[in-house]
């Protein structure tokens, strides 16, 4: 074929749109919309069922009360108790960690080649499933350490899998700091610490709060990990006792897992899915607001 | 002399500091090191006591017969299927949703969508597993006329759902990342839209995309509640409409009234599961870090 | 001589911003037009509205007529009016694919999928380019490793893949050197054989270099249109004249 050839090739189908070009970008464009749609739909439906079913099971006395099989009472009190418990826990070991670690990443590290491997390790960390975590965490916690099953048991294994999501959130929030702050607070003679304290850490303070809210959602959606790590029992535990060894109880998840599959109680199931998505909810529009305050 | 004093103490404190925060610096590593070497001593001796090859390659698991037989290749197959049957829809239905985000859907339309996206993300497992027993395992023992719906097929479909958020959302980011140039210059080529986001942004938010998706492959292979409320639990080989045990659940199921070598077969599937998420870590690191460079 | 594009009483607005006034200007055929003026006087946004590239930015609205060889270019499909005339960028954006996809994007998107078909039409786009030699080893790797006058010498390939009849250049040198600039240069001389090529620049010299034909904007107005040797040298507008000698802008 000659260059003329080819050239009135070209003149020839440019003249107008094909039909084929047209159907082709119909179908894709229907495609597009289509996705979109069922992704949303998908959402209403799962949200819009689990709320027809469970709001009219979502009483005080479930919210207040424990479980008793002499009176056929169900409650759901100490799983709420106990899902506090563990967030708390949690991020009382994971807050200084994670930040710690982001703080040394950040505004001490020189050596890039320790940079690169506590990077490493706390993206295989991130990337580790719940049921590894759960297993860790029985072999580590409850055995090695003897903490046997308990709700300190199930919070240190939470701690250590949301310890990437605050050195991540944290990280990031310290990256947004200028570089002219820190060399103002330097410039005037304060050491490294005095630094951060004063000038580094107020400024990351956002991200470290979106930091904690995301870490409160992933904990209060956890299960996997606390199964054989916090336990199944529905007992209402003190403070005191839930950070003493040895006292099992489940979460809020867990007990939907246990109401579920295990007896059958779809309702309360359900009642409780329906806190899980208020919950739900409400921590993706706080860390959404946290995350909008940190970019102004 | 006092000034001295004060310069000796700021530097203590200064030192106590940094020290301080490289050793919480040190505790992933130490974690990631934890975990590793727990899972390995606790995890290989089942797997010398049965035999690597039998233990990997044996399509019969019966922990608790007489004649116990301990190979996890149902399992290992189940969550490859699995996993790969849930990716054959979220991911085109992900990336075509990602582009409308991205690309087509107007600033309030798009704000639903990917709010629906991020609570679609932050739905408990359970609650997936849930909504999964009491309307996905019915609907399929309807649908296809079966005597149980508990099976595969039902975990494949809760898994396409759960993993379709992160694909979206990841790949929104790599579609939003490609420079307008490459659109405009396709569009002065004299290309519609739609091909010039099907034919130059996508393809330039290749590795993007990808990551979506290998970050999709590591949720699927690693979600453990939501597949057990809906698979059925039993030790087959897969099939699409069998009751199955993915590696996950395996773990899971027998964990709480396993003994000997039983549990240490446990903790050898759970080391089987870590290498395979290992993998996908190492992929995902490589895909990455090439992105980076470009 | 037979005028290309004219346009009639063009007006253009951004929101409130009135960025074009009243242009009416006939584009002569198979010649250079070079667009000068000082930053933000429209020459670009005219240039943009002959391919309705500006149907892309909300909130504009055009009003007035454009034609192409007699005919409204509203009315055209919009895809072939940019398929006719084509536009080069000022950075050079080829796609992060290789020298011979980039080139046979257009085509392809015409539907032409033959291999030996694409193959011709890449061959003579490239060496019209007078970038053949420069790549014909390297058809296969990735563009974006080209020099960036070698990647903008590129993009004019790829807009003559898909033959166009208008060619449109948005300071498509104003990023390059000075060696690169003037390779340019040659090319537009031996491709206004065959093209009518718009230019949008500013840098005069290469408008009095090259061009036939300048149009001089400024803040949205056509001042003065005329043949490039008079705009320089006898210009009948006091503003065109302060311009080019430089004393404003």
């Amino acid at each position: 074929m000659d260059a003329a050839g080819t050239a009135d090739l070209i003149i020839t189908a440019k003249e107008k749109i094909s039909v084929k070009r047209r159907v082709k970008g119909a179908v894709l464009r229907g495609l597009m919309y289509f996705a979109a749609a069922l992704t949303t739909v998908l959402l209403a439906a799962i949200i819009g069922y689990i709320f027809y079913r469970g709001v009219p099971y979502v009483t005080w006395n479930l919210l207040s009360t424990k479980p008793s099989l002499l009176d056929d009472n169900v409650g759901i009190l100490p799983n709420i108790l106990n899902t506090l418990y563990i967030i708390v826990i949690a991020l009382v070991f994971a807050l200084p960690i994670g930040i710690g670690t982001a703080v040394y990443l950040n505004e001490y590290a020189t050596n890039k080649k320790l940079v690169r491997i506590i990077e490493l390790a706390t993206e295989t960390l991130s990337g580790i499933p719940s049921i590894i975590y759960g297993l860790a965490g029985m072999l580590i916690f409850v055995q090695a350490l003897n903490f046997g099953t308990s709700i300190l048991a199930g919070a240190l294994t939470l701690a250590v899998m949301t310890l990437p999501i605050i050195i991540r959130t944290t990280q990031e929030a310290l990256k947004t700091v200028p570089d002219s702050y820190r060399e103002g607070a330097l410039a005037l003679g304060s050491g490294r610490w005095h630094m951060v304290r004063t000038v580094v850490l107020p400024c990351a303070m956002d991200g470290i709060v979106t930091g904690i809210i995301l870490s409160i959602g992933r904990i209060v959606g956890e299960s996997a990990a606390l199964l054989y790590t916090a336990g199944m029992a529905n007992e209402i535990l003190n403070p005191v006792k839930a950070v003493t060894p040895g006292n099992p109880g489940a979460t809020l998840t867990v007990s939907l897992y246990m109401y579920a599959k295990e007896r059958g109680q779809f309702n309360v199931a359900f009642a409780i899915a329906v806190i899980l998505l208020l919950i739900t909810f409400v921590i993706n529009v706080s860390a959404k607001a946290a995350a909008r305050k940190l970019r102004k | 002399m006092d000034t001295t004093a004060t310069i000796k103490k700021q530097k203590g404190i200064e030192n106590f500091f940094h020290t301080m925060f490289l050793i919480f610096g040190l505790f992933s590593i130490a974690f990631v090191l934890f975990i590793t070497i727990f899972l390995v001593i606790s995890g290989v001796p089942a797997i010398t006591k049965i035999g690597f090859f039998k233990f990997i390659f044996g399509t019969k698991w019966a922990s608790t017969a007489s004649n116990p037989s301990f190979g996890i290749l149902p399992f290992i197959l189940t969550s490859v299927y699995g996993t790969c049957g849930a990716l054959l829809v979220s991911v085109p239905v992900g990336i075509f949703c990602a582009a409308y985000l991205a690309k087509m859907a107007p600033g309030p339309v798009a704000a639903v969508v990917r709010e629906a996206v991020d609570l679609l993300a932050g739905i408990p497992s359970v609650v997936y597993g849930l909504f999964g027993m009491i309307i996905i395992v019915p609907g399929v023992r309807k649908l296809f006329n079966l005597p149980d719906g508990a099976n595969l097929f039902s975990a494949t479909v809760v898994l396409a759902i759960m993993v379709l958020p992160s694909i979206i959302s990841e790949s929104e980011t790599a579609l939003r990342a490609v420079p307008k140039e490459y659109e405009e210059g396709s569009l002065a080529l004299g290309a519609t839209y739609t091909e010039t986001i099907f034919k130059v942004t996508l393809p330039a938010a290749r590795s993007g995309v990808l990551t979506s998706v290998i970050l999709g492959t590591g949720r699927a292979i690693g979600e453990a509640m939501a597949v057990m409320m809906v698979a059925g639990n039993v030790a087959n080989m897969p099939g699409i409409f069998r009751s199955v045990r993915f590696l996950t659940t395996a773990v899971a199921s027998e964990m709480s009234y396993s003994s000997g070598l039983q549990r240490q077969a446990l903790f050898s599937i759970a080391l089987v599961l870590f290498f395979f998420i290992i993998l996908i870590n190492v992929v995902l690191r490589k895909l990455t870090s090439k992105g980076e460079v470009k | 001589m037979t005028s290309v594009i004219e346009t009639k009483d063009l007006n253009l607005w951004y929101g409130k911003h009135h960025a074009l006034m009243d242009i009416n200007i006939d584009i002569p055929e198979k010649q250079i037009t070079a667009l000068i003026g000082p930053s933000g006087c429209g020459k670009s946004t005219f240039l943009r509205t002959l391919n309705r590239m500006n149907d892309l930015i909300e909130d504009v609205k055009i009003d007035g007529k454009v034609l192409l060889k007699g005919e409204d270019i509203n009315s055209m499909d919009v895809n072939v009016l940019r398929s006719r005339v084509g536009m080069v960028f000022q950075k050079a954006n080829p796609f992060p694919m290789s020298v011979y996809d980039n080139i046979a994007y257009g085509p392809r998107i015409l539907g032409i999928h033959k291999k030996k078909e694409l193959d011709k039409i890449v061959e003579t786009s490239l060496k019209q380019a007078a970038i053949w030699d420069e790549c014909k080893g390297r058809l296969r790797t990735s563009a974006l490793g080209m020099s960036g006058g070698q990647q903008q010498r590129l993009c004019i390939a790829r807009t003559l893949a898909v033959k166009p009849e208008v060619l449109l250049l948005d300071e498509s040198t104003s990023a390059l050197d000075p060696v690169s600039t003037s390779k340019i240069e040659d090319l537009l001389l031996e491709l206004k054989k065959k093209y009518t090529i718009i230019m949008v620049t500013h840098n005069m010299q290469q408008a009095a270099r090259i061009a036939d034909k300048t149009a001089f904007f400024l803040l949205g107005e056509l001042i003065e249109y005329d043949d490039t040797e008079k705009i320089f040298s006898h210009p009948s507008d006091r503003r065109t004249e302060d311009y080019i000698t430089g004393r404003f802008g």
